[in-house]
């Protein structure tokens, strides 16, 4: 019976599972969901292949979250939905990265209502600051600055984007899946960034002393992010992972463009250095994780073993 | 119809406007309308897109301490179509003549309000469930006959809004029913929030019927379709069994089916609560408005130099 002034006859057609917007963050298609438990390449340490995931993954992770303190908060409300978009695809990102670590390692298997979904919440909620391996740039604060803001999208999304591309032929499923996905939306994270770039760079006298500082600030965190790591060494014989180094020409080629493009200049920081050899990668982490983590985990520890 | 505005005296403008009305037909933005339908709907569209951008403040409080990744998916989803919504109704707004910085400058200095519900604190978890249930519930009521209004482009942007506030109702409720099936302490907080939230919830539905003067001429015009006491009752008869449901108890002594109206009876909001809220003296009020306030502000350099960019490669 179809009744014009009934105000929820309306609302039916969304009730389906196969509404698009079910699937939409909530949770994994059936197709990654069974790459996760995917064999382990031939010739490749599981244990390597985990820490791998979890450097992505924590990537992702800890830099959606600092992404996500821009809600309610941005300079207009389409860059609300810009930012909150990013963060969205990250922590996609994140999820499935976080639960092929934790089915390599044998995470989170009891409990959970949806087998792969407990691994992903105990190595994100039930590790402590060194166990993250994710790399300094992502946690550092932008303190609401969007110039802050930008340069550090600028310089992650352009470097992820190179590290992504490789990623599509990688020989571990879950990587290759992640990063063939991956590559469209950071993509578009990269280009979002660079349109704010030139628009901060070339626009007024503050924007651009702002973006300037910003990216004088991020430049820092640079350096660390062509460092190869002992995992990744082992694994880019195995192709399953990059060697990071491996991208900065591509990456430093992409940033010159754009900053000659904004004109703006090519920061002179120096690099932050490391602690005896021993950066994120390491566990070693700047003093900015350590906030990130006791908010990110503060209410699932308080609820531990609480199913939500 | 071959006349054109230049030809037409303004009684047969109205004559067609109000046949249009009563024909049930759309108005849209090139149509002449009367002053004073322009101004209802301007002040009605700019209330609800402003209390889509405040209403992101409330839930966004728990994006970063969400916890489980997926319920910070969902959340942080939520609170971005919230903003999309702000966009649509700020455009449909637009077709009326304003803008979205005169819009924005109204709700920052407090002369243009919000739903009062947004002046509500989230002290827990439990809450984004909460307003996903009854909130976002009671507000697809209000909005879903907003879907058949006289005016094009605000009925065609609710029709998009009404899904997906659906969308997030059902994503509440199934929140609630995860902690009304988890832990003691998972249900206390349910029951304690939906203590908190239930009056609240009722009084979104505005004062009643006796008490609301521009109902009857908003009905007239096609924009409202049912008055506020039967919006409100609907949304407690809707309640009902999805309390029952979740094992929470609505905090109304005198909640009761009444099997000759076919309907619940239920108590009266505590009104002299809602008028103060309203006033600025709710809980958050000052919180809200500082927040917008102060992003807004600091965006300022942004939205100038996106312009002066804009000019220069124009």
């Amino acid at each position: 019976m179809s009744d014009p002034t009934n105000a929820y006859q309306s609302l039916s057609e969304t009730t389906a599972q196969d509404d698009p917007r079910w699937a939409f963050g909530t949770g994994f298609t059936d197709d990654v969901a069974a790459e996760i438990s995917a064999p382990v390449p031939a010739g490749v340490d599981p244990a390597d292949l985990a820490a791998y995931c979890l450097m992505l993954g924590d990537d992702a992770l800890i830099y959606q979250h600092r992404l996500s303190e821009w809600v309610a908060n941005a300079p207009e409300l389409e860059e609300e939905v810009a930012l909150a978009n990013i963060a969205l695809d990250l922590l996609g990102q994140a999820r499935v990265l976080l639960s092929r670590a934790g089915h390599l390692t044998g995470v989170g298997i009891k409990g959970g209502s949806a087998g792969s979904t407990a691994a992903e919440d105990r190595l994100a909620y039930f590790r402590v600051e060194s166990e993250f391996r994710n790399v300094a740039l992502v946690e550092q604060p932008d303190d609401l600055d969007f110039g802050r803001c930008i340069a550090h999208l600028l310089l992650f999304s352009t470097w992820r984007l190179a590290l992504l591309h490789r990623l599509v032929s990688s020989a571990d499923p879950v990587i290759a899946a992640v990063a063939a996905k991956g590559v469209k939306e950071v993509a578009y994270h990269r280009d979002y960034a660079v349109r704010w770039t030139l628009r901060l760079g070339d626009g007024t006298a503050e924007s651009h002393r702002r973006m300037q500082a910003g990216l004088d600030g991020a430049w820092a965190f640079l350096e660390e992010l062509f460092r190869t790591s002992d995992e990744e060494r082992r694994l880019v014989g195995a192709g399953v992972a990059v060697d990071p180094a491996e991208t900065r020409a591509e990456v430093e080629e992409v940033l010159d463009q754009v900053l000659t493009r904004a004109t703006l200049l090519r920061p002179t920081t120096r690099p932050m250095g490391t602690v005896g050899g021993r950066g994120g990668r390491q566990g070693l982490h700047t003093e900015k994780l350590g906030p990130v983590v006791d908010e990110l985990q503060s209410l699932a520890r308080r609820f531990e073993g609480a199913t939500w | 119809m071959t006349a054109t505005h230049h030809d037409v005296r303004e009684p047969d403008l109205e004559a067609v406007f109000q046949a249009t009305i009563d024909a049930d037909q759309r108005i849209e933005p090139r149509d002449w309308m009367p002053d004073d339908y322009r101004r209802t709907l301007i002040r009605q569209i700019a209330q609800h897109a402003h209390s889509e951008i405040i209403g992101m403040q409330p839930e966004g409080n728990w994006i970063t301490r969400a916890p489980s990744l997926r319920r910070k998916a969902i959340l942080l989803a939520k609170v971005q179509d919230e903003a999309g919504h702000g966009m649509y109704l700020y455009a449909a707004a637009e077709t009326l003549g304003v803008d979205r910085e005169e819009l924005t400058e109204k709700l920052i200095s407090a002369t243009q309000k919000y739903s009062s519900i947004f002046n509500y604190p989230t002290p827990s978890y439990a809450d984004v469930g909460v307003i996903g249930w009854l909130v976002d519930g009671a507000a697809i009521c209000n909005q879903v006959p907003l879907c058949r209004c006289s005016y094009g482009p605000y009925a065609r942007a609710m029709v998009r809004i009404c899904k997906e506030e659906s969308f997030h109702q059902r994503q509440g409720y199934e929140l609630l029913l995860a902690m009304v099936n988890g832990t003691p302490e998972q249900q206390a907080m349910v029951q304690e929030s939906v203590d908190r939230w239930w009056w609240p919830s009722l009084m979104m539905f505005g004062p009643a019927d006796g008490d609301s003067p521009n109902t009857q001429q908003s009905m007239a015009w096609n924009i409202k379709r049912h008055t506020n006491d039967e919006l409100r009752q609907r949304f407690v008869d809707m309640s009902v069994p999805q309390a029952e449901a979740l094992g929470v108890t609505l905090p109304d002594p005198d909640l009761r089916w009444n099997p000759e109206r076919q309907a619940h009876d239920f108590g009266e909001p505590d009104w002299s609560e809602f008028t103060a809220v309203i006033a600025g003296s709710g809980p958050a009020n000052t919180q809200r408005l500082a927040h917008r306030r102060r992003a807004h502000e600091n965006g300022a350099w942004v939205r100038e130099a996106a312009q002066a960019y804009a000019e220069k490669h124009s």
